[in-house]
């Protein structure tokens, strides 16, 4: 049964790539949202069979077909459910449906073949997803991490006639595959060393390992690898500038892939190989460093971006961040938790950007936005709801999450990373309401400087209008339908996870505690409390709130009370918000330190000096030979028949000679 | 000893005469000289107790191929050969190259005989085995000819018969009728 | 009793001679005579060493060089006529048409 809650979304696939260009919209958009539905009920049933378990075998595996057998190593295509994938696949189906239903109506002005192409690619990305995580050991999981890469380009580049798409869809796939690499490293590494890369057995043989304090082993080594790998996948320091430039794709995709399920992919790996990374602290330690420091980074620079869109892809790549910065710490529960509410929020988020863009016909820019919190109810309300949520009011589901974090850190004695999260998780709260009034509040603007080509390739009647407001529609059903149920559950959601100190049985961590079973590191989450922790955990709450509050305050005050304070402070401190603005320049660094010197060296030396001269000259050399050692061997060819008679002469006299001798 | 005497006078005889006729600048001399050296050739070849060959010998090549050839020559009016007629510029015929081919045949000759001499079992005399009159008997000739070799003897008649259909064609005037 | 290398040296020195005229003349006659010179030394060969045997067999070989001689001569002064006919030459230099 497990195979089919991936096979769903793989038949949808094969559907709409076949048929696809000749169905009506609402045929392949309907099978690839039914698909999806499935998917996910099949799913539900799949954890609702998996919690009837005794907690000891909380998993259900099932073999599709042995994939290598070779010598003695033998790999089976396997797919295991256990708590933790048990969470990633309902994540992946069930937001994954919405978006879904969502897209149906958002890409209804594409022609049918693109919509189907569209359709195609959503639902073989949902698939690999899916193989990425149910995968029992790490080359099936290597095949969907490869595989929603692929889909990731695909659909980054959807609008292939647009030349910054194409970029972008290059310059994620590539910086991917340096990811990737390191992947590869770490997996051959850890089979080197273990000789099986299946998840359970790994886990056992490392537990009996003792941890590599203090030395840098080849578990740390691999651990890293694999880290680096998740880097890229997940956006961290310094393979996350992809993600910003993956906004070109259309806005269900940035919700699905770049936000909810692909970019986490690289925590679940983490989450997965918790046993793995625990005994590796030198490891964890660098997972926490970049993670905060990425977290911060991300932060700075989605205060001052004026592409709706961008501030969103930031704070995606800041709140990857804090998960990685829990991961490190040890609190694999804690950086599930947070994935799991930020797939909501999130979601939700990106969702409503699309829907105002869809509204304004493809402005992006929030400069030319503002006062649409009155033609734009539906959107305006949950939007509202996630940019809260995200920010970390009590009594959502990021404050949970994002608490749970905090405080984890700080148990753990790392106080300078928590510093830098509650840095972040301040500015979070003040980019996220900046973005919030500028576009719903105040009056509408048209500040932006005009760009030749909007954002959004569409039809030219449809151009953005700067004359007379045209009248603006707020979501059509399928889209208002998916923001409603993802602002439900943005706020709902992180009751699963209420901490001790306020009573409640953290159940997610409960439930997550076996896929992390001898970490070790745990074990803190569930302790029995004592009474000095609560008081820290009520104290680093209420801490957590007054950053919230604080955030939004300050929004209040720079964007909506008083902006020409905004102005004023970018006028006095112009180079830095130009480096800000210029996301600190990390793009050109890489290009001037990387991109040129490989393109060059490729076509000065690889090309020109290697390929031409040396392959090409041995080859056209070749014949230049046989041709010059032939006019050379023509000339005996004299046509005098006593030449030819000499010559058997010749040969007569030397064969004697020889057997004479 | 009269046998030997006579050998040598042949064999001297057989080799003088050959050297003419490839000294010889007219065809005509060169093929009157071949003829005396066929003569002496069969007279060796009597003394090797072989007389059918020695008639056979002079029947077929002193007789019938030198008559031919002289038909030829005298046919062909082949005049003196005459040295300077070509362009002596081409690299292929300068004196050198010729004297080179002088040279291959001296070497030649100086292996068979190097050869012939260093070989083992030649110097017994002629005739150790058995006596004249098991080898010359043209009974005796005729009768392996026809039973243990009676196969090449067909082919051999089919091959001149092909030659001979072959010199016709070969011979003959371009744009005859047939 | 003439020994048998005699009769062989015999051959040999004929049959160079053979090579050596048709290396060494510029006129086809003569080449096709020298030809036939060596053919006799090969003949000689073979009745020297059939008589040594005590057999027939050497002679029978003679039998058959000698009707393929005749043969050979035949076609062989055939295709000079033919030549001939071509070039008004009979020096095989003449022909030096098949060349580089």
């Amino acid at each position: 049964m497990l195979a089919l809650i991936l096979l769903f979304p793989l038949l949808g696939f094969l559907a709409n790539a076949s048929f696809g260009r000749r169905l009506p919209k609402t045929i392949s958009g309907g099978v690839a949202s039914a698909v999806m539905v499935a998917s996910f009920t099949v799913s539900a049933m799949t954890v609702w069979e998996l919690a009837g378990l005794p907690v000891e075998q909380r998993a259900i595996e099932q073999t599709i077909y042995t994939w290598i057998a070779s010598g003695d190593f033998v790999l089976d295509l396997t797919l295991r459910v256990d708590p933790l994938s048990a969470v990633m696949i309902l994540v992946i189906t069930g937001i994954g449906s919405l978006i879904h239903i969502y897209s149906t109506a958002y890409m209804h002005e594409e022609a049918d073949s693109e919509y189907a192409r569209y359709f195609a690619y959503l639902n073989l990305f949902a698939a690999f997803m899916l193989v990425l995580v149910l995968g029992a050991n790490f080359l099936v999981m290597f095949v969907g991490w490869e595989g929603v890469g692929l889909c990731s380009y695909l659909l980054i580049g959807f609008w292939f006639k647009k030349q910054s798409a194409i970029d972008a869809g290059k310059k994620a796939f590539v910086v991917n595959r340096i990811g990737d690499y390191a992947f590869i490293l770490g997996m051959l590494l850890l089979f080197a060393h273990f000789g099986t890369l299946d998840f359970q057995q790994l886990a056992a043989t490392v537990a009996t390992i003792p941890p590599e304090v203090g030395v840098f082993g080849v578990l740390s080594i691999a651990s890293l690898l694999l880290f680096i790998g998740a880097t890229g996948k997940s956006a961290q320091i310094p393979l996350y500038v992809w993600l910003p430039d993956a906004m070109e794709g259309p806005t269900p995709v940035s919700a699905l892939i770049h936000a909810a399920t692909m970019v986490t992919a690289g925590v679940y790996m983490i989450g997965r190989n918790a046993v793995l990374f625990s005994h590796a602290p030198g490891t964890l330690m660098i997972v926490a460093v970049i993670g905060a420091l990425t977290a911060l980074l991300a932060a700075t620079i989605g205060l001052v971006q004026n592409d709706m869109k961008r501030v969103l892809a930031y704070s995606t790549v800041s709140q990857l961040g804090l998960m990685c910065l829990a991961m490190g710490v040890g609190a694999f529960g804690a950086g599930i938790f947070h994935l799991y509410t930020h797939a909501f929020f999130k979601a939700l988020l990106f969702l409503g950007s699309g829907a105002v863009i869809h509204a304004l016909h493809g402005e992006q820019d929030i400069r030319n936005m503002g006062g649409l919190k009155r033609h734009l109810p539906v959107t305006y309300w949950t939007f509202l709801v996630g940019a809260l949520a995200i920010s970390g009011v009590p009594l959502l589901s990021g404050f949970f999450s994002k608490d749970e974090i905090l405080y984890e850190a700080f148990r753990e004695g790392h106080t300078v990373l928590w510093f830098i999260g509650a840095v972040a998780s301040l500015m979070t709260a003040a980019y996220m309401f900046r973005l919030v009034f500028l576009t719903f509040h105040g009056e509408r603007r048209h500040d932006a400087p005009a760009h030749p080509e909007p954002s959004h390739p569409e039809p030219s009647h449809l151009a953005p209008s700067h004359l007379a407001p045209s009248p603006l529609h707020d979501a059509p059903p399928a889209m208002a339908f998916a923001l409603i149920v993802l602002a439900i559950g943005a706020v709902l959601a992180g009751y699963i996870g209420v901490p001790h100190a306020l009573g409640g049985h953290n159940q997610l961590a409960e439930w997550l505690a076996p896929s992390f079973a001898a970490s070790g590191a745990v074990g803190g989450e569930l302790a029995a409390v004592g009474a000095e922790e609560v008081a820290l955990e009520f104290t680093l709450m209420g801490v957590s709130s007054a950053i919230a509050l604080g955030g939004i305050a300050i929004a209040v005050l720079v964007w909506l009370r008083r902006p020409e304070i905004a102005a004023s402070m970018a006028r006095r401190y112009p180079g830095l918000h130009r480096l800000l603005l210029n996301k600190y320049y990390v793009d050109e660094v890489y290009n001037a330190v990387v991109v040129q010197p490989i393109r060059v060296g490729s076509q000065e030396g690889l090309w020109r000096g290697f390929d031409v001269r040396v392959i090409d000259g041995a080859v056209n050399g070749t014949g230049a030979i046989v041709a010059a050692s032939a006019g050379v061997l023509r000339l005996l060819q004299t046509g005098f028949v006593r030449t030819y008679a000499g010559s058997m002469l010749i040969g007569v006299v030397v064969i004697l000679g020889y057997y004479l001798w | 000893m009269p046998e030997t005497l006579v050998f040598y006078l042949l064999s001297g005889l057989a080799i003088g005469a050959s050297a003419i006729v490839i000294g010889q600048r007219n065809p005509m001399y060169s093929v009157m000289m071949l003829i005396a050296s066929f003569g002496a050739l069969a007279g060796l070849y009597v003394q090797l107790d072989a007389p059918f060959v020695a008639v056979a010998q002079i029947i077929i090549y002193a007789g019938a191929i030198m008559v031919l050839f002289l038909f030829v020559v005298m046919l062909l009016n082949a005049s003196r050969e005459n040295a300077a007629e070509w362009d002596r510029s081409h690299p292929l015929r300068q004196p050198a190259v010729v004297r080179f081919g002088g040279l291959l045949a001296l070497l030649l000759v100086v292996q068979l005989a190097w050869a012939l001499l260093s070989a083992r079992g030649l110097a017994g005399p002629v005739g150790a085995r058995g006596g004249a009159e098991t080898v010359s008997s043209v009974r005796v000739l005729g009768r392996v000819l026809f039973t243990d070799y009676v196969f090449a003897f067909e082919a051999t008649s089919i091959l001149i018969l092909v030659a001979m259909v072959g010199a016709v064609v070969l011979a003959r005037r371009e744009g005859e009728g047939s | 009793m003439i020994p048998l290398s005699h009769y062989l040296i015999v051959s040999a020195v004929l049959f160079t001679i053979g090579t050596a005229g048709v290396f060494l003349r510029r006129n086809f006659i003569t080449i096709l005579l020298s030809i036939e010179i060596m053919l006799n030394a090969v003949n000689l060969t073979f009745v020297a060493f059939g008589r040594q045997q005590g057999g027939v067999d050497g002679q029978i070989i003679v039998f058959f060089v000698m009707a393929v001689a005749a043969a050979e001569a035949a076609v062989g002064l055939a295709i000079v006529i033919g030549l001939y006919r071509h070039r008004e030459s009979l020096n095989p230099d003449a022909f030096a048409s098949l060349k580089w």
